[in-house]
């Protein structure tokens, strides 16, 4: 009998931790998550090692603008997320470093270029970015603690 | 009491509902003439795939898969199509701006197999497989049609040469 209530409780405590496993998830795939950036390709705006919160709502919905920062995949690595800001939407003129001439970004692209414009692999090298590999939006900075601030304006 | 039990449900139901959705794979229909014969082979009738999420979780796609993606022209949109080339591979393309294009790393390159019928790379160009949103494994609805999709590639439009 004692075995029984045993693999009972057990089971039980599982499901517990695959419940909130599934909360957990979707909460960070649908809502917000949190992100530590590196490198130096935004500075001065972030530095390496800083924390983020995103939200993934306004990337679902198309409603990105403008000087936006947002995290998208990197169009040449899809494990490995990129931390840029919205230069150029669809049907605005921006600059390509290569070729050297100006450009159209296309139906469903964005432009992403990084504060740090001398030390940053962005748009400008790669092309315009497809919609689809941006996952979230930045709103603000948590960590470290003396540089609390908002990164996004309402 | 049976609110408080209806609402815990449902907060623990739903999250868990997407989260197989999210991770293992779903059920879509298909749309569209692009992918005939392997797909809706008689446009009247549509033919329901299992897409699985679980079988791209690492983005390793092989050449001949179906797979479904985010159109890099419209984000709101997914299409179906057979990957053709890897990165590194040469292809040989149908109408898009250079005859043959080497296939840019974290790239893949997917083509329709109803060819003349079909948007794919030869006019968008290689897809970044960021954008591989999953694996069609078999056909599910109608029952009649039901059978696991094959990886082939038509020995024409295999790459010229391929990295490995």
């Amino acid at each position: 009998m004692t075995f029984i209530r045993f693999v009972g409780k057990t089971c039980g405590f599982f499901g517990y931790v695959l419940q909130y496993a599934c909360v957990t998830h979707c909460t960070f795939e649908y809502i917000g998550d949190f992100v530590m950036c590196s490198g130096p390709s935004m500075e001065p705006t972030l530095e390496s090692n800083n924390i983020l919160i995103t939200e993934h709502i306004t990337p679902r919905l198309q409603r990105l603008r403008r000087g936006d920062i947002v995290i998208a995949k990197s169009p040449s690595n899809p494990r490995q997320n990129i931390c840029k800001r919205i230069v150029g939407l669809p049907g605005d003129r921006v600059k390509a470093h290569f070729p050297r001439r100006s450009q159209i970004v296309p139906k469903g692209h964005v432009w992403l270029e990084g504060d740090n414009s001398s030390n940053s692999a962005d748009s400008r090298i790669y092309g315009p970015v497809p919609q689809g590999l941006i996952r979230s939006r930045v709103i603000c900075r948590v960590w470290p603690l003396d540089k609390i601030t908002s990164l996004t304006d309402f | 009491m049976w609110i408080r039990n209806f609402c815990r449900s449902l907060f623990f139901g739903i999250p868990m509902g997407a989260t197989v959705l999210d991770t293992v794979g779903y059920v879509a229909r298909v749309e569209g003439i692009s992918m005939q014969p392997a797909l809706n082979p008689e446009s009247t009738n549509t033919d329901y795939v299992f897409l699985s999420r679980w079988a791209v979780r690492d983005y390793d796609v092989k050449r001949g898969d179906i797979i479904s993606l985010v159109s890099p022209k419209d984000p709101n949109q997914k299409i179906i199509k057979r990957v053709v080339a890897l990165q590194g591979d040469i292809v040989n393309t149908m109408g898009y701006k250079s005859q043959y294009v080497k296939v840019p790393e974290g790239h893949c390159w997917v083509e329709g197999d109803h060819t003349g019928h079909t948007l794919d790379s030869n006019t968008f160009g290689p897809v970044s497989l960021g954008l591989v949103n999953a694996k069609a494994v078999c056909i599910v609805w109608p029952p009649r049609r039901w059978h696991y999709l094959e990886n082939k590639l038509p020995e024409h439009r295999k790459p010229i040469s391929s990295s490995y």
